[in-house]
């Protein structure tokens, strides 16, 4: 009986991030390796491939949202906001027939919204929860006005190398994701804004008291969030061909999800975006796998609804024991 | 609650059965004997022998005070007596009873309470409803509570001590000393037999503790039991019948009053003899590095303060008067509706966020709220005011903030075992060093301290003075808020006295007394 080498690290030699996110690898490799005993056609390239493009895609959505929550915010306008932005996108790109039009229409209207969530939780001090809910309705029902209840699709094929290509044999959106995944990593680590951004999640009031510019810094997380929401529309619509009202708003619970399974805490203050990357593939592993064992649909939203509260409850105990329990 | 009855009369039976006991029980009776007995109470966490053997007697009628460093066990004490922890040897008696005090129910069921540093008053119920919380039961007719019957029943309690708060005012509205009495009038309510105090006027001022002192000998007239802990010296020699000194977890000493002088009791806790107190040596100002001219805000009226490099400025007055209010308008924390700041010889930023890149500094009064994110590390903490200035690009880079903040670490000797050390395992003293090496890393040149060795023991209250010291002599202006008045005056070159959210007064050199200082705070 040999153990795998990943369990063979002692958990003092690692830090407490670090840990939780190599429990999480494991965590997949289990499952994956569960579900290739069941099938082994899960395990092949074509299926390994199409389950990560699924992923990469609510990672996106998700990505922007970690930093805000790990911020001490919180965003509940990235699934409209997505479906705004790719409406919007696929309208100029019909209209002008030039793909890059489109990408920065969605860009930009991805930002835009973002901005106007910064602005109104900092000038009108909403809550976040409230300004992004607002704007979760308000996107939405721009989006409804502006189609008419048409359905925008037939994108060109230039267009649709972002959703569909392949480059070096990947998938495009899994490059995409490792870029935006990357550039968050940096982001929070390696700039003053990173660290800013987890001591505010921590405690704003503290923050504020020592200097940290927390308006600003807020209305930069916020745009950033819509950024990452125009980068996965962009994605989305390569992908799916059509746009039309009400594509987004169902990936909002999941991207929660993801940013939750991935260890970051709601409240803010810690998390990283390699535990949402492994929570966008831990959910899309687990919906791949119920397909794959014939799994009635219905019984999905009672596994991922699991799935997050497992995570959440073995972190919390994991994170008090840690700070002994007196 | 039932629970702890049980094991309760389980207690009482085997008492009554066993002729020790009931001979023990036949003393308590006997004004000689203790109320409380704790017998060679022990208690280990993990790496930390946190109480060994302590035995303690407290008389009913007494107040017996518990002194000791930060750290020497006074904490663990309480909440083994209040049931919070379990001892791992020894036991408690009432009245020579031996009793088990499983949680706080046990607790509040042996006429034992605890009036904690921090209350536990819900805001929006008001002061009836409070005392009365979770016992509503009491009043109930119908199946509603008769509030009615309630206010009377809180109206006699506050009677009792001499209260005339209005039982319907809110919690909310409450100040922090009446709080406090609100909390003793709740333990009271319970039969309370004996109270333990936890630093009672930590966060009081001296007016409102002489109110507290003298509802204390209120209390022990009525025979109950006081545990009273605390820093202050000159209380504890007012008030305190018997003292008992703990370090490192073991009792030291136990004596009467005026069995041992001032300076062999501070010896007793630190373990060595007092060191020299310290002297106010003249400093030589410099150059003015803030100056404010009438500043009003929503609290505050016509406040103009001057502060040179180099000296040491008090802000005294009671807790209310502004003082805090005072550093916060200074700072930026608050808006201000009309007056002038200049720093440095220029005006000053507007934004809380410019003030403090042109060099002021605020540690707050609440440092654990406001001066510290405390579930992150040491090193998070004492870089997150200086990213700015020490990363100026904008790129962090963690192998320069892990060398600056050890040789902050090393600079105010902070006892952390690593600098990825949570700041909320640190002791008080040093989560406080924490914050003053943060805004060291900062390059500050004013630095306002609220309350700087407030809740910290006292050798690291020495520390905090000396680098005051130290940043006096770098050129540094400081405003320190105290309330309490004996460091005040020995730390400060001059202060200002404030009164109604006001300015009343200033003092300097031999002018600066405590007794000048009282005469202008309180109401002529």
């Amino acid at each position: 009986m040999t153990v795998p080498a990943t369990l063979d690290i002692r958990p003092s030699s690692l830090s407490p991030d670090a840990a939780a996110l190599l429990g999480r690898v494991v965590l997949i490799v289990l499952i994956a390796g569960a579900l290739t005993a069941v099938d082994p056609g899960f395990a092949s390239v074509s299926n390994l491939l199409n389950m990560l493009r699924q992923a990469s895609l609510l990672f996106l959505v998700a990505s922007g949202l970690t930093l805000v929550i790990i911020g001490g915010g919180l965003d509940l306008s990235v699934g409209a906001n997505l479906t705004l932005s790719a409406c919007l996108a696929a309208a100029a790109i019909k209209t002008t027939g030039n793909p890059w039009y489109g990408v920065a229409v969605a860009i930009g209207a991805g930002t835009l919204i973002g901005f106007a969530n910064g602005l109104m939780i900092n000038r009108l001090r909403l809550p976040p929860f409230l300004a992004t809910f607002g704007m979760l309705w308000v996107a939405q029902g721009i989006a409804y006005w502006f189609m008419a209840g048409q359905t925008i699709y037939g994108m060109p094929m230039s267009f649709r190398y972002f959703g569909t290509g392949f480059f070096l044999g990947v998938p495009l959106p899994i490059w995409i994701t490792l870029m935006v995944c990357l550039a968050c990593s940096i982001l929070l680590h390696r700039t003053t804004f990173g660290r800013e951004t987890y001591f505010m999640g921590a405690n704003q009031t503290t923050a504020l008291l020592s200097g940290v510019p927390v308006e600003r810094r807020r209305l930069l997380l916020y745009v950033l969030s819509g950024l990452t929401a125009g980068i996965a529309s962009l994605v989305y619509l390569a992908r799916l061909n059509a746009a039309e009202p009400g594509i987004g708003e169902p990936l909002l619970l999941p991207a929660i999800a993801a940013v939750l399974v991935g260890g970051t805490s709601l409240f803010g203050g810690n998390g990283n975006i390699v535990g949402t990357v492994l929570g966008a593939i831990l959910l899309t592993i687990i919906v791949n796998g119920l397909n794959l064992l014939n799994v009635a649909a219905t019984w999905h939203p009672f596994v991922n609804g699991a799935v997050v509260l497992v995570a959440i409850i073995a972190d919390l105990v994991i994170s008090r024991r840690r700070s002994g329990s007196r | 609650m039932m629970h702890g009855t049980e094991i309760q009369n389980e207690q009482g039976d085997r008492s009554l059965h066993t002729p020790m006991a009931a001979g023990q029980r036949m003393a308590g009776r006997k004004a000689d004997a203790p109320l409380l007995r704790l017998v060679g109470i022990d208690k280990s966490f993990p790496g930390v022998h946190a109480l060994k053997n302590v035995s303690l007697d407290v008389y009913a009628g007494e107040v017996h005070v518990i002194l000791g460093q930060n750290g020497a066990g006074k904490s663990t004490l309480i909440k083994t007596l209040y049931g919070a922890y379990a001892a791992d040897r020894g036991h408690i008696e009432i009245e020579g009873r031996r009793v088990a005090v499983a949680g706080p129910a046990d607790a509040s069921a042996l006429g034992i309470a605890v009036i904690f540093q921090e209350f536990s008053l819900v805001p929006y119920l008001d002061i009836a409803q409070n005392i009365f919380l979770g016992r509503e039961a009491a009043f109930s007719r119908f199946g509603l509570v008769d509030f009615a019957a309630m206010h009377a029943a809180a109206r006699i309690i506050l009677d009792d001590l001499g209260l005339d708060y209005d039982t319907h005012a809110y919690a909310a509205n409450l100040g922090v000393a009446q709080q406090q009495m609100v909390e003793i009038a709740k333990a009271l309510s319970q039969n309370a037999r004996v109270l333990v105090m936890d630093e009672p006027t930590a966060a009081i001022s001296e007016r409102e503790s002489d109110r507290l002192f003298q509802t204390i000998t209120r209390l022990t007239e009525r025979r109950v039991a006081i545990v009273y802990i605390s820093h202050r010296m000159k209380e504890v020699q007012m008030l305190g019948d018997r003292i008992t000194i703990l370090r490192d977890g073991a009792v030291v000493t136990s004596v009467l009053r005026d069995q041992k002088s001032q300076a062999e009791m501070v010896g007793a806790m630190i373990g060595r003899a007092s060191g020299s107190q310290l002297v106010r040596t003249p400093r030589t100002p410099g150059e003015p590095v803030l100056s404010a001219r009438d500043v009003s805000t929503a609290k505050l009226s016509d406040i103009s303060i001057e502060i040179l490099a180099g000296e040491v400025v008090g802000l005294a007055g009671l807790v209310g008067s502004g003082r805090t209010e005072v550093v916060r308008a200074l700072f930026g924390a608050d808006p201000i509706a009309i007056g002038e700041i200049s720093l440095l010889g220029s005006r000053a930023p507007t934004t809380l966020d410019g003030r403090v890149r042109a060099g002021m500094a605020l540690l707050p009064e609440d440092r654990k709220q406001e001066g510290l994110a405390l579930p992150l590390d040491v090193r998070d903490n004492a870089t997150v005011a200086s990213l700015w200035r020490s990363f100026a690009s904008g790129w962090f880079s963690p192998a320069k903030a892990e060398r600056d903040t050890h040789g902050l670490i090393a600079q105010l000797g902070i006892a952390a075992h690593s600098t990825r050390q949570s700041v909320h395992t640190l002791s008080g003293g040093n989560q406080q060093k924490v914050v003053l090496a943060k805004w060291l890393a900062a390059g500050a040149k004013l630095f306002l301290l609220d309350e700087p060795t407030r809740g910290v023991d006292v050798g690291a209250k020495a520390e905090i003075y000396r680098l005051i010291d130290q940043l006096v002599d770098g050129g540094a202006g400081v405003v320190v808020i105290s309330s309490e008045l004996p460091e005040l005056v020995q730390l400060c070159d001059r202060a200002y006295v404030m009164r109604d959210h006001r300015i009343v007064g200033h003092l300097a050199g031999d002018a600066l007394t405590e007794r000048a200082i009282l005469e202008l705070a309180v109401h002529q």
